[in-house]
């Protein structure tokens, strides 16, 4: 097992992690993660890459405060997410992999929604929302309903919601898989751009190694249950120039 | 055919389903308006009275106060009888939701209940209470509370467990997740046990006030049974089915508001 310690600027920290699931010797009974060590650095986009079923969701929702450990510590900066799940309020912004708007709210609403939890006046977090929906094309559908938005105009709202509330930190569990290729890439783009521009951190879940090696300034691939496979930071240089050998590397993880 | 006579030909069609829709509403009710005036010719007054005398009566309850307050008495009882099953079954169903040990506990109860006719809650009422109105509120509680409990405890178990997750990743506080994302979630189901509890609500409290009031459309229908005014009872019913009509009218209007942002399709059931 490969992991990364002693990060300086660590934001967030597994430290020997398991998670199971069911009672034990019952027939439902499963580790979706076993022992694990893993630490995100400050200002990092990680790249989590797995086959189905591997345990990223697990994890992410153990990062994210909405399942607990069944051993080990999880820490975001410094604090418990799941024991400590209000001090975290606007501090954690999450992209899910649907779109999850709310049908009843139109998309600005949708996009005020961190805001109004924040406690943001009427005013202040209407035209906050409505920087983020021109700022991702969607000047003009601010008083669209979701059924009335396509599946990529639905997923930039559903990003505007979560940079809306400037979290320092991003949860992303395959925002764009259910995309055609061309918006998915253009979303991507946006996306990495905004975590840069922002100096977010952001751990971003993927199934695609192409997504991974687009996205991630290190890429971590999980073997089932989830335990680190190979853990490779990525610079610009590597990311270019060995880019095919780190892709037969995971090719290779993933099929071990 | 060019877009203008598309948009006439388009017009046109909308207006004849409009035509026919308004006309397969009220044609069963006027078949049955007709049979009842035609009898009314051939039978005696207290079996079948004119549709006319009827219709008089109705104008005479509505007008004349000292009447019209039965029927107000009424529709408050309803009202309030239902109001407090709603509060009380919102609360049970909440405290279902969130352990399986009150659960498991309250549903055999409330199942029992369900299965209780609304005359024996009139008999228990009657032993258990002295005032009228207190006996009144109590089977209207207990005759509509089951159901009402169950359907809010449905809707809250068919609450999208993907949405709830999203809004709770931006750590709302209690009332926030009421407000943002439960309500909105419940209020169609909400809306449906009202319009169904309000029809159960109606016949349930003519049989309260038939055997324990000294006021109200049962009370009042009582009253035309014992001289035998066919016309009288018939009156004092239908006040009862256009309150109902009204309020039913109110809840799809709210429906009509608050779900405006359901998709429509052209294709519908």
């Amino acid at each position: 097992m490969t992991s990364v310690t002693g990060m300086e600027n660590c934001v967030i920290s597994l430290d020997k992690v398991s998670k199971v699931f069911g009672k034990a010797n019952s027939a439902g009974f499963y580790t979706a993660v076993d022992n694990l060590d893993l630490k995100v650095a400050q200002g990092q986009m990680l790249a989590l890459l797995g086959k189905t079923g591997c345990g990223k969701s697990t994890i992410f929702n153990m990062i994210a405060g909405l399942t607990e450990p069944s051993e080990g510590r999880v820490t975001v900066s410094g604090h418990d997410p799941f024991r400590e799940f209000d001090a975290f309020r606007g501090k954690m912004a999450i992209v899910f992999q649907g779109d999850r708007l709310l049908p009843w709210r139109t998309a600005i609403e949708n996009v005020e929604l961190g805001l109004e939890i924040l406690g943001q006046s009427a005013k202040q977090r209407r035209s906050h929302a409505m920087s983020w929906l021109e700022r991702l094309g969607l000047r003009g559908h601010e008083h669209d309903y979701p059924h009335a938005l396509s599946g990529g105009m639905r997923q930039r709202v559903s990003i505007a919601r979560a940079f809306a509330t400037n979290a320092n930190l991003l949860l992303c569990d395959e925002p764009f898989s259910a995309l055609d290729e061309m918006t998915g890439k253009r979303l991507r783009t946006e996306f990495v751009k905004l975590v840069k521009e922002n100096g977010k951190t952001a751990v971003f879940i993927t199934h695609s190694i192409n997504e991974a090696l687009e996205i991630g300034d290190r890429i971590v691939v999980l073997k089932r249950p989830a335990t680190i496979a190979i853990d490779i930071p990525l610079t610009s240089e590597t990311r270019d120039d060995a880019k095919e050998a780190i892709r037969s590397r995971i090719q290779g993880a993933l099929a071990a | 055919m060019t877009a203008a006579q598309l948009e006439s030909s388009s017009a046109s069609r909308l207006g004849m389903t409009a035509l026919r829709g308004a006309m397969s509403y009220v044609l069963p009710f006027a078949v049955v308006a007709g049979l009842w005036q035609f009898a009314s010719l051939f039978f005696p007054p207290f079996l079948f009275p004119s549709l006319v005398d009827v219709f008089a009566r109705f104008v005479s309850i509505v007008t004349e106060w000292s009447q019209f307050v039965d029927v107000l008495a009424t529709v408050l009882r309803i009202l309030a009888g239902l109001a407090g099953a709603f509060l009380i079954g919102a609360v049970l169903a909440v405290l279902m939701a969130r352990s399986r040990m009150i659960h498991d506990f309250l549903s055999p109860i409330l199942t029992l209940f369900q299965g209780i006719p609304a005359l024996s809650w009139v008999v228990f009422a009657i032993i258990w209470f002295h005032g009228i109105e207190p006996r009144i509120f109590f089977i209207m509680v207990m005759t509509t509370l089951p159901a009402f409990s169950f359907q809010v405890l449905s809707a809250l178990r068919a609450m999208s467990r993907d949405l709830t997750e999203m809004v709770m990743s931006f750590r709302p506080s209690r009332s926030k997740l009421f407000t943002a994302m439960i309500i909105p979630a419940v209020l169609p189901d909400i809306l449906t046990a009202w319009k169904v509890n309000l029809g159960n609500a109606s016949r349930v409290v003519v049989v309260a006030e038939l055997v324990g009031a000294t006021g109200g459309v049962g009370y009042q229908l009582l009253q035309q049974q014992q001289v035998f005014d066919m016309a009288g009872a018939l009156a004092w019913t239908l006040q009862l089915v256009v309150f109902v009509l009204i309020v039913q009218a109110i809840l799809t209007l709210i429906e009509n508001v608050a779900f405006r942002y359901r998709a429509a399709s052209e294709r519908t059931l």
